[in-house]
């Protein structure tokens, strides 16, 4: 176990039922289904008039989103708050974060969703696309996570 | 949408915001050691998170006529073509770069990491231009 889980396993599990629960409870309260990535389209709806932005499952869903965005800030605040760690604060180079923050935006969004939308919503819903989805993306994410290695280990 | 039903919305964020802080995705260096094989968490984390929502996804249509505070469920649209799966492929591209998917960018902030910014206004600028110029 020492050698898969070398940070140990049990706060993976919790976190990972806890954002399950969160998805779930959004499905039973509400009917939606809660990816992600949207959320960066529907934002574009709020300054842009170009066609893609106001479409109605943008326009239309806009709202919910930014309250689900504000949530997730808010919960990560509140383990913040609760856990007594120290602010998490990546050393990933800020190019890293640029550009690839940026190839994964692009990409999640051709894509119709990303880690949360096919690896989540999709799979418990059993789609076939979103599983097929979510093995491209594990299998390009680790080919290029191997390759580039910027000095530092991150 | 009713106020009660963005309360529900709100406390659903509140829920996958504190789950991604616990699992520690807000921290690319831990989503980078998986995708180099060095720390296999991020499977708990999806699969945890998949498996309760696959329960609710499957038991809540067949047990309640109608969501607490909705009209009706939905489902999430995926279709088999080229862009599906190509954009897939560009997404993974992004995320081995980075460490950082949409959810974290964006929950990150919360936990006070703030280069994450970085990746998420990287990410804004991304869906613009997939919006502008390669929407569907």
């Amino acid at each position: 176990m020492d050698a898969l889980f070398p940070h140990g396993y049990a706060h993976y599990l919790i976190g990972g039922l806890l954002i399950g629960a969160g998805v779930a409870w959004l499905f039973v309260s509400t009917g939606l289904v809660g990816g992600i990535s949207t959320f960066y389209t529907a934002m574009w709806s709020l300054v842009s008039r170009a066609p893609h932005f106001q479409q109605p499952r943008f326009t239309a869903t806009r709202a919910w989103r930014i309250v689900y965005a504000l949530g997730l800030v808010a919960g990560a605040f509140v383990w913040l708050l609760t856990s007594g760690a120290p602010a998490v604060v990546t050393h990933v180079a800020p190019w890293q974060l640029a550009l690839g923050g940026f190839v994964a935006g692009f990409g999640a969004r051709l894509s119709g969703g990303c880690t949360s939308g096919h690896g989540i919503c999709g799979l418990a819903s059993l789609q076939l696309p979103s599983l097929l989805a979510v093995l491209i993306f594990l299998a390009t994410a680790i080919v290029t996570a191997n390759v580039v290695r910027a000095p530092g280990g991150a | 949408m009713r106020p009660r039903a963005l309360a529900f919305v709100l406390i659903a964020g509140l829920l996958f915001g504190y789950g991604l802080a616990l699992s520690t995705m807000i921290r690319p260096e831990v989503v980078l050691s998986f995708l180099r094989f060095q720390d296999f968490g991020l499977l708990l984390v999806l699969g945890g998170a998949a498996g309760v929502t696959l329960l609710a996804y499957r038991f809540a249509p067949r047990l309640m006529r109608r969501p607490l505070a909705g009209d009706a469920f939905g489902v999430h649209p995926s279709a088999l073509n080229a862009r599906t799966l190509g954009g897939a492929a560009i997404f993974g591209v992004g995320w081995g770069l980075c460490g950082v998917c949409p959810g974290p960018a964006i929950a990150g902030l919360g936990a006070g990491n703030a280069p994450l910014v970085v990746a998420l206004i990287g990410m804004l600028a991304g869906a613009y231009v997939q919006g502008r110029w390669f929407g569907d």
